[in-house]
């Protein structure tokens, strides 16, 4: 990573989701800054040139639910570490959810983690939780907390389970125009469940967490942000019903948007055969039947985001039995990748809806700017080779941790640089 | 005679030749159990280690008998707090006990998957003695073995198992063991204690006990864990027995012979009436005394000792 004045991106494709624009044209950074688009000689350039034909250059990719440990864990991520895993996987915004240790409830954890932050090319949104301490009770100063940066609410790893806190949360966020992203699941239906009921559960003898669960936490958060008012983003949807009550809600004009995994796409309950605990994970791996229905609501725009749920876990926490193990995989570093190949190649969505989900929805439900790819604009840029295929190296983790299931895939889709805040980074590991 | 697993982690994908096999060596180890010196040399030499992480009587007892009159040596490690509390992870519990040179290893654990999760650890033969609401392979095999010895073939047969299926590990393993044998497996019991989607795993459901008695050649009974109840699971005991629980009454008005088989232990008056679990058409102490049989097979089958039972 370093600081470069003056650097040309040579012979890539500019494909900007909100222009509309495709087309091969070289890009002139100088100062942090888009100095010029064109057909420019390298020659007549004082800087850096660098090679980056058949890559597709794009705004900086944003992950919008990621979890880095810091503070409390910081032996599974540091905010230091997730931003090199994000830089990896082509992002240049992480959104961090608020269940650290201390729980990111209140001004001074959001402006240490902003401070953490400070020097990084990441640019870092903190999640504040809904409750305080994300005890499911009182709600967190939410107007004090927008001030410092806070960009949404949540207490995700868990639901906000009380209806009453939930619709006062609702209303009352919605006074800053600012979403409550719940994690939906109610926990009233089912006891110490760890896999999806299903064939599965039964087959392995794993206590199970029932679809229905998911699906009354959204029609409940449904009906009221309806009721309020207020803006509700249901995080990592995961069933056929959940999906199909978010379309009914949009159909209504309801105040509602969703995100889904890259795991929740690309894997099945199925894969759970050899109790696995990088398989387990909290919405748990559905059935072949609930994925195509994520897959319809990709393709339809009932699923507005893409999100990667990065959960970083310590080896000595995941090599357990299978109940004692955590929820929660890893994903920053392979999200473009997974989604590329299990999700583009396979002709669900193009790779402009695809970057527009991990791009342009995430910063719209928050309510960020969309960095832009023209002369004057902040150079804010993911670049990657949409063809180049690499595979999954857990030990080559920018990650502190290794807790992911696609260890050994062999995926499509490259990161080779990123480029923000004046700081130009390339992948360097192949 | 060899098999062709090395561990007996459950029935789950164990062939039908396999359990054959060990259906077989355990009628011919029965025999060895009711001569006046009950005892041969066969696995001398050789280290068993029974670790029970959750209570039990009758599966450690009958493990222990078996190896002991095999001559093995064994050793035993119980505890019911399990190894996350202690402090201590289960992989180096297990790592430290093969590190002394054992043999086999024996497991119970209140976690699904722990036997599997066991072989990942260590590369001594393990034995399933029953994991969480999983399989209990040895439990489902001696019930196997003792309606082979009172019918003579499982092959259409028709059993019926009773009670909370949801929550029964020996319900786990009879219903894979059982379909691999040709058997027709239906399962009873009340609704709130059948996975909802149980028909898809190849059996049949029907919430009718007196039609279920009026089908079936065995009825194997299950424990009701008295503590289901309490989280709300079903009514009251008094409606258990009202609806589930196999009584005389029951079986007088379908007319008919059937075969009684329960786990054990028996909650009498509950699930199973007393004097139906004394009569002679149960064969619940029989299948006790095939539970050492059958373990005296799996353990000299997976010991990796070749030639005849002596």
């Amino acid at each position: 990573m370093k600081k470069s004045d003056k650097i040309l991106l040579k012979g890539g494709d500019i494909v900007d989701p909100v222009s509309r624009k495709h087309e091969k044209l070289d890009v002139a950074i100088i100062d942090g800054h888009i100095d010029k688009l064109g057909v420019i000689d390298e020659k007549s350039f004082s800087g850096k040139v660098i090679d980056v034909s058949g890559c597709w250059i794009v705004p900086g990719l944003i992950d919008m639910h990621v979890h880095l440990r810091e503070p409390g864990r910081e032996d599974e991520e540091t905010v230091h570490s997730g931003c090199a895993a994000a830089m990896a996987g082509g992002f240049t915004a992480v959104c961090t959810m608020p269940n650290t240790s201390p729980a990111c409830d209140n001004q001074n954890v959001v402006q240490f983690i902003k401070e953490r932050a400070r020097d990084e090319l990441v640019d870092i949104f903190p999640i504040a939780a809904v409750t305080k301490n994300r005890a499911g009770k009182e709600i967190t100063e939410m107007g004090e907390l927008v001030k410092t940066g806070v960009v949404a609410f949540s207490d995700d790893g868990a639901p906000v389970v009380h209806s009453a806190v939930m619709r006062h949360a609702l209303e009352y966020s919605s006074m800053y125009n600012v979403p409550i992203i719940d994690h939906c699941d109610d926990m009233n239906l089912f006891e110490g469940g760890h896999i999806n009921e299903g064939k599965m559960s039964t087959w392995l003898g794993i206590p199970p967490i029932p679809d229905v669960g998911e699906e009354i936490l959204i029609a409940r958060d449904i009906l009221l942000a309806k009721y309020t008012g207020g803006k509700v983003h249901i995080a990592h949807i995961s069933t056929k019903g959940g999906v199909e009550l978010v379309r009914r809600a949009k159909e209504e004009r309801i105040n509602v948007t969703c995100e889904v995994t890259p795991h929740h796409l690309a894997l099945t309950e199925d894969a759970l055969v050899s109790y696995d605990t990088n398989l387990k994970m909290n919405p748990p791996l559905r059935t072949a039947e609930d994925v195509d229905a994520l897959k319809e609501g990709l393709k339809d725009g009932t699923i507005d985001a893409i999100a990667s749920d990065h959960a970083p876990h310590s080896i000595e926490e995941k090599d357990v039995e299978f109940d004692a193990a955590p929820f929660g995989i890893i994903g920053l570093e392979t999200m473009l990748g997974v989604i590329n190949t299990k999700i583009v190649m396979d002709g669900i969505i193009t790779l402009e809806q695809a970057i527009e989900k991990m791009c342009v929805s995430p910063r719209k439900i928050l309510n960020l700017p969309i960095p832009g790819i023209a002369e004057g604009e902040h150079a804010n840029l993911t670049i990657f080779d949409p063809k180049k295929s690499w595979t999954v190296n857990l030990r080559a983790f920018k990650s502190l941790s290794r807790n992911s299931p696609f260890g050994g895939w062999k995926l499509n889709g490259f990161v080779k640089s990123v480029v923000n805040k004046g700081i130009y980074w390339e992948n360097l590991s192949i | 005679m060899a098999l062709s697993i090395s561990h007996l982690l459950g029935l789950e994908g164990v062939s039908k030749s396999d359990i054959q096999t060990i259906l077989d060596t355990a009628e011919s180890f029965k025999e060895i159990l009711s001569r006046p010196i009950p005892k041969v040399p066969t696995l001398r030499g050789k280290t068993i280690v029974n670790l029970f992480f959750e209570p039990s009587t009758r599966t450690r007892i009958s493990f222990e008998l078996a190896q002991k009159r095999l001559s093995a040596d064994t050793v035993n490690f119980s505890t019911s707090t399990s190894s996350v509390k202690k402090g201590e992870t289960l992989k180096d519990t297990v790592r430290n006990i093969e590190a002394m040179k054992i043999d086999m290893v024996v497991v119970r654990h209140a976690v699904s998957g722990v036997p599997f999760f066991l072989t990942q650890c260590m590369d001594a033969a393990v034995i399933n003695a029953g994991d969480g609401i999983h399989e209990h392979p040895t439990q489902a095999l001696l019930d196997m073995m003792s309606m082979k010895e009172k019918f003579g073939t499982l092959e259409g047969l028709k059993v019926a198992i009773i009670g909370d299926i949801s929550h029964s590990r020996v319900a786990g393993s009879n219903i894979r063991g059982l379909k691999t044998m040709g058997a027709q497996v239906m399962l009873c019991g009340p609704k709130t204690l059948i996975p909802r989607n149980v028909e898809e795993l190849g059996v049949n459901v029907n919430y009718n006990l007196d039609e279920v008695i009026e089908w079936a050649d065995v009825l194997n009974v299950l424990r009701i864990q008295l503590e289901r109840q309490e989280s709300g699971l079903f009514p009251s005991i008094r409606e258990y027995h009202a609806e589930f629980g196999v009584t005389l009454k029951r079986l007088e008005r379908a007319n008919k012979e059937i075969t009684i088989m329960h786990p054990g232990p028996i909650n009498r008056g509950i699930e199973l009436d007393s004097d139906i679990a004394d009569a002679d058409f149960s064969i619940i102490l029989n299948q006790v005394t095939n539970g050492v049989a059958v373990r005296m097979a799996v353990l000299y089958l997976l010991s990796g000792l070749e030639g005849s039972v002596d």
